[in-house]
C-alpha cells in the first residue's frame, strides 16, 4: 500500500491540525450519546405502549407519552449534532471527501435515506398521539425502530471502511476501479464495530434513563409509575451489559489480526512479543517501549488476541515510528477505562438479574439505586472511551495505511475560531437539553398527558 | 454520458424540494420575528411553529440528500466548494444548530416570556441559514470556487453583489413561501382572520421577491455576464419565463384566495428558477471543472443512482403517507382531530410476561442461547460461527428482556411493598 500525500486536491498547509482534530472529536463526542438515545429510546417507548395497547392500562400511556416528548426533543438536538458532522467531512476535511467520497460517500447516501424515514414517521408518531388509531399509531413507531438500526449501520460502515479500507485502487492519488458496495459492506471489518455499538446504544439509553428513576427512589420517588418507568429501561440495559463482554472480546480479536498496531497501542506493547502478557493501569514509557507500574498478567495478552498464549503479538516496533499512533497512553486509558466501566455495568448488571430470579423483585438497598445514578453517565463515558479507542488508535491515519489526517485537513483559515464558537454554541445546546430534560420531569403526571407535545399558547 | 449528468439532475431535484420545503420553513421563523406584538403576534407565532414542527425534520434532510448525493458522485467538487465556502458553511450550520435547539426547547417552555425568547433565537437563525446558503449557490454561480483545496479566498468569495443578491433573494422567497403555505393552512384551521394576516404577508413577499429578482439580473450583468447571457438569452431563457409566469400566477391565486394551488405554483417557480440556472451554467461545475469531468467513476454513479430509486420507492410513499395525515390531520395539532380515533382499545387480560411458568421457560431459553453466544462468538474463530454468535445474542437480548422485565401489577397501592428508602 502507498501512501497518498497530495491526494485529489493537492498538498496543504494546516498550522491547526491539532484544533481540526479536536473539533470533529468535540462534535462526536457530542453526537454520539444522543445517537444512543436515538437508536434505543423508540423501542422503550414502544414497549410502554404496547404494554398500554395488551392492557388497557393508562398508566403504560402515560409513561409512552412522557417518554415521547423526552424522544423527540433528544431527536432534534441528534439531528442537528449530525447535520454538522456531515458538514465537517467538507468544512475540516475536504481532501478526504475530495478524494475518497466516491468510495464512501455510498454509505452516507443511504444513510440520508434512513435518517429521512427516520424523521418522517417521527413527525407521524410524535404528532399522531391521539389522532390515529391506537394500533396504527404503534405500528408508525416500528420503522423509526428499523431506520435508528440502518442508519447506524451506514455510518459505522464508513468507519470500518476507514478502519479497514479496500474495494478500490490508488493511482496517482485518486481511488479509481471504485466498487463502492464492496468496499462498504463486502468488508469484514465493520460487523463487530456495529454489532458492539448498537449494544452500547441500549446500555447507554438504559443506564441513563433508569438512572434518572434511580436519583428520584433515592429521594423518595417510588410509586407504581416510576417502579414501572425503571423496570424498562433498566431491563433492556442488564440484559444488554452482559453480552456486550463477549461483543468486546470480539472485537479485541478482530483489531488484533486486522490493525496489529492498533493494538499494540491499546496494550502498550513496544516490541513484537511471544507469549506476549497483559498489563493493567500502568504508564507506557515510549522511550523503553514498555509499560511501567502495571499489574503484568503473563501469556493473557496472547491467550485473548489469539486463543493461543504463546501467541506472538505485533508490537508498536512493526511499523516505522511514523506509522504509530502519538499518544499510546491515550489510547491505553480510553480502552481501559471503556473496558474497567463496561464490567463494572456487567456486575451491576449480573446482581440485578440474580436479585429478580431469587427474589422476583428489584433490589432494595439504597447502594443499589446510588450505584445505578452512577451507571447512567459512567456508560456514557465508556461509549466515548471507547470511539477515542479506536479513533485516536487509528492515527496518524484517516484512511488506514492510506492517507494520513494531515494531507486530509482543510487549507481554509480559521480552524480555532470555529473551534471555539462550536465549542461554546454545544455548551449551550448542553444547557438547553439540561433545562429541556429537568422541565419535562417536573412536569406533574396528570398535566401533559393528553396535551400534544407543544407549549400552551401564550 | 448521460449516467455522470444524472447524479447532479438528483442533487438540483433536491435542491428544490429544499428550497421549497424547507424555505417555507425558513420563512415561518422569519415571520415569528415579524409577527407583531400581544395577543395576536402571539397566535401568528404560535401558528407559524405548530404547522411547521411535524415537518421541519424531514424537510431538513433534503439538505443532507444533497450534500451526500454532490460528495458521492463528484468528490472534488465537493471538497473545493465546502474548502473554500468554509465560513458561509459554517455559519449555515451554526444557524440550523439553533433551529433545531429552538423547536427542542420550545416544547418544554411553560410561560410567554420564554417563548418568546425561544423564537426571536429561531427567527433570527432562520434568516441567516438560507442566507448563508443563498450565497454559497451565489459564489458557486459567481465562478468564485477554484478547484482546490481551498484554493479560492475565504470571504471575497461569497461577501460579493451576486453571492449576497442571491442570499437576499433566498431570504426572501423563503418568507414568500411561508407566507403562501400558511395562509394554506390558516384557511385549513378555519381561521379566516389570520388567513388574511398571511395573504397579505404574501402579496408583500411576493412583490419584494419579484424586485430583487430584478435587482439579481442587474448585478449579474455587471459581474458574471456570460451567466447573465445565457440566462435572459440563451439556454436559460425558457426556464425563467416559466418562473416570472409561475411566480405572477402565484400572486394571482393569493389574490383571489387560492391558497391550496398557490402552494403548488410556488413550487414550480422555484425548480424554474434552479433549473434556469443550471442550464445557464451547464457544463460548468466549477471554473475549469465541467461536470463531466468531476463525476466519480462508473461504478459509484451506478451505486448511487440505485441507492436513491431504492430509496426514492421507500420514501416518497412514506412522505406521501406524512403530508396526507398532516392535511387530514391525524398528525399535528390544526383543525379539529378525525372522530373516534382516539378509543382506547379493550384490555386483553394479564400480560404473559407475567406468569411465573412461561417466565421461568423463557428465562431458560434466554441462558441457552447466551451459551450458544458464547460458544460460537467467543470461543470458536471461523466467521460463520461469529454470525451464529452474534445472532444468539440478539436473541438473548430479545428473550431475556421480555423474561426478566418485571412490571408493577395493576393493582398494587400507589405506594411501594419495598420499604421506602432511608432519607
Amino acid at each position: 500500500m502507498s501512501a497518498v500525500l497530495g491526494a485529489a486536491l493537492g498538498p496543504v498547509q494546516q498550522h491547526y491540525l491539532d484544533e481540526a482534530r479536536q473539533m470533529q472529536a468535540l462534535s462526536f463526542a457530542v453526537h454520539i450519546p444522543l445517537v444512543c438515545f436515538g437508536v434505543a429510546f423508540p423501542l422503550m417507548v414502544l414497549v410502554a405502549e404496547w404494554l398500554n395497547l395488551r392492557t388497557g392500562d393508562g398508566l403504560y400511556r402515560t409513561l409512552a407519552r412522557r417518554w415521547t416528548r423526552i424522544m423527540v426533543a433528544l431527536f432534534a438536538i441528534g439531528v442537528i449534532t449530525g447535520t454538522i458532522l456531515s458538514f465537517e467531512l467538507g468544512l475540516l476535511w475536504p481532501n478526504f471527501t475530495a478524494t475518497f467520497g466516491n468510495v464512501f460517500g455510498l454509505g452516507f447516501a443511504i444513510e440520508g435515506f434512513s435518517f429521512f424515514m427516520e424523521a418522517i414517521f417521527i413527525g407521524i408518531y410524535v404528532y399522531g398521539w391521539e389522532r390515529m388509531p391506537p394500533r396504527w399509531h404503534f405500528v408508525s413507531g416500528i420503522p423509526i425502530v428499523i431506520t435508528g438500526f440502518t442508519g447506524s449501520m451506514m455510518v459505522i460502515a464508513v468507519n470500518g471502511w476507514m478502519n479497514h479500507p479496500g474495494g478500490y485502487r490508488m493511482v496517482n492519488g485518486k481511488a479509481v476501479d471504485v466498487h463502492p458496495w464492496k468496499a462498504l459492506f463486502g468488508n469484514s471489518f465493520f460487523w463487530h464495530e456495529l454489532v458492539h455499538m448498537y449494544i452500547a446504544a441500549f446500555i447507554v439509553a438504559g443506564f441513563c434513563v433508569a438512572a434518572t428513576y434511580a436519583f428520584g427512589r433515592l429521594r423518595g420517588n417510588w410509586g407504581r409509575y416510576e417502579r414501572t418507568a425503571i423496570a424498562i429501561p433498566l431491563t433492556l440495559a442488564v440484559i444488554a451489559a452482559p453480552a456486550q463482554l463477549l461483543v468486546g472480546d470480539w472485537a479485541a480479536r478482530e483489531v488484533a489480526t486486522k490493525q496489529p498496531v492498533k493494538l499494540a497501542a491499546i496494550e502498550g506493547l513496544g516490541k513484537t512479543t511471544k507469549s506476549a502478557p497483559e498489563h493493567l493501569l500502568g504508564w507506557y514509557d515510549k522511550k523503553d517501549g514498555k509499560v511501567k507500574y502495571g499489574i503484568e498478567i503473563p501469556y493473557l495478552l496472547s491467550l485473548l488476541s489469539f486463543h493461543n498464549p504463546t501467541a506472538t503479538v505485533k508490537g508498536l516496533d512493526s511499523v516505522p515510528p511514523d506509522d504509530r499512533p502519538g499518544p499510546v497512553n491515550v489510547v491505553r486509558f480510553a480502552f481501559q477505562t471503556m473496558v474497567g466501566i463496561g464490567s463494572l455495568l456487567a456486575v451491576l448488571a449480573v446482581f440485578t438479574l440474580w436479585v429478580r430470579w431469587r427474589r422476583r423483585r428489584l433490589p432494595i438497598t439504597p447502594w443499589f439505586y446510588r450505584g445505578l445514578v452512577l451507571a447512567g453517565p459512567l456508560s456514557i463515558v465508556a461509549l466515548i472511551a471507547g470511539w477515542i479507542t479506536t479513533e485516536v488508535g487509528r492515527q496518524p491515519w484517516i484512511v488506514y495505511g492510506v492517507m494520513r489526517t494531515n494531507a486530509a485537513v482543510t487549507g481554509a483559515g480559521g480552524v480555532p475560531v470555529g473551534y471555539g464558537i462550536l465549542a461554546l454554541v454545544y455548551l449551550g445546546v448542553a444547557c438547553a437539553v439540561v433545562w429541556i430534560l429537568r422541565r419535562l420531569a417536573r412536569a406533574p403526571l396528570d398535566a401533559h398527558a393528553d396535551s400534544l407535545p407543544t407549549a400552551p399558547v401564550a | 454520458m448521460f449516467l455522470r449528468d444524472l447524479p447532479m439532475l438528483f442533487v438540483l431535484g433536491g435542491l428544490v424540494l429544499y428550497a421549497t420545503l424547507a424555505g417555507a420553513d425558513f420563512g415561518a421563523g422569519f415571520w415569528q420575528l415579524f409577527a407583531g406584538r400581544g395577543a395576536k403576534g402571539a397566535h401568528v407565532r404560535e401558528h407559524a411553529h405548530e404547522a411547521m414542527a411535524p415537518v421541519w425534520e424531514a424537510n431538513h434532510v433534503w439538505l443532507i440528500f444533497v450534500l451526500t448525493v454532490f460528495w458521492t458522485s463528484y468528490p472534488t467538487a465537493f471538497g473545493s466548494i465546502a474548502s473554500t465556502l468554509a465560513v458561509p458553511l459554517f455559519i449555515a450550520g451554526i444557524g440550523i444548530i439553533f433551529r433545531g435547539a429552538a423547536y427542542a426547547l420550545r416544547s418544554a417552555t411553560e410561560v410567554p416570556r420564554e417563548q418568546r425568547m425561544i423564537d426571536t433565537a429561531f427567527s433570527l437563525a432562520s434568516i441567516l441559514t438560507p442566507f448563508a446558503l443563498g450565497t454559497i449557490a451565489g459564489a458557486i454561480a459567481d465562478g468564485r470556487v477554484p478547484v482546490g483545496n481551498a484554493k479560492g479566498d475565504q470571504f471575497t468569495s461569497w461577501l460579493n453583489p451576486v453571492a449576497i443578491t442571491i442570499g437576499v433573494l433566498a431570504v426572501v422567497f423563503s418568507s414568500y413561501l411561508a407566507a403562501v403555505f400558511l395562509a394554506a393552512d390558516a384557511v385549513r384551521a378555519g381561521d379566516e382572520e389570520l388567513a388574511r394576516s398571511f395573504r397579505l404577508r404574501a402579496l408583500g413577499a411576493g412583490l419584494v421577491a419579484g424586485a430583487v429578482a430584478v435587482v439579481g439580473l442587474i448585478v449579474l450583468h455587471h459581474d458574471v455576464h456570460p451567466l447573465y447571457h445565457e440566462l435572459v438569452a440563451g439556454r436559460g431563457l425558457p426556464a425563467v419565463l416559466v418562473s416570472l409566469v409561475f411566480g405572477v400566477g402565484t400572486l394571482a391565486l393569493v389574490v383571489v384566495r387560492r391558497f391550496e394551488w398557490s402552494r403548488y405554483t410556488a413550487a414550480v417557480a422555484v425548480a424554474a428558477i434552479v433549473a434556469g440556472w443550471a442550464l445557464a451554467q451547464e457544463p460548468r461545475l466549477l471554473p475549469g471543472l465541467t461536470v463531466q469531468q468531476a463525476a466519480a467513476g462508473h461504478d459509484t454513479l451506478v451505486a448511487v443512482v440505485v441507492a436513491v430509486i431504492g430509496g426514492g420507492l421507500l420514501l416518497f410513499p412514506s412522505l406521501a403517507l406524512l403530508f396526507s395525515l398532516t392535511l387530514r390531520g391525524h398528525v399535528g395539532h390544526i383543525g379539529p382531530a378525525p372522530e373516534g380515533v382516539a378509543a382506547v382499545p379493550p384490555p386483553h387480560g394479564p400480560l404473559d410476561v407475567l406468569r411465573p411458568a412461561s417466565a421461568g421457560l423463557l428465562a431458560r431459553a434466554a441462558v441457552a442461547c447466551f451459551v450458544v453466544g458464547l460458544g460460537f462468538l467467543t470461543a470458536a474463530d471461523a466467521a460463520w460461527a461469529h454470525v451464529i454468535g452474534v445472532l444468539a445474542l440478539f436473541a438473548f437480548i430479545a428473550i431475556g428482556f421480555r423474561a426478566a422485565l418485571l412490571l408493577p401489577a395493576a393493582d398494587e397501592a400507589a405506594t411501594s411493598a419495598d420499604p421506602p428508602p432511608t432519607p
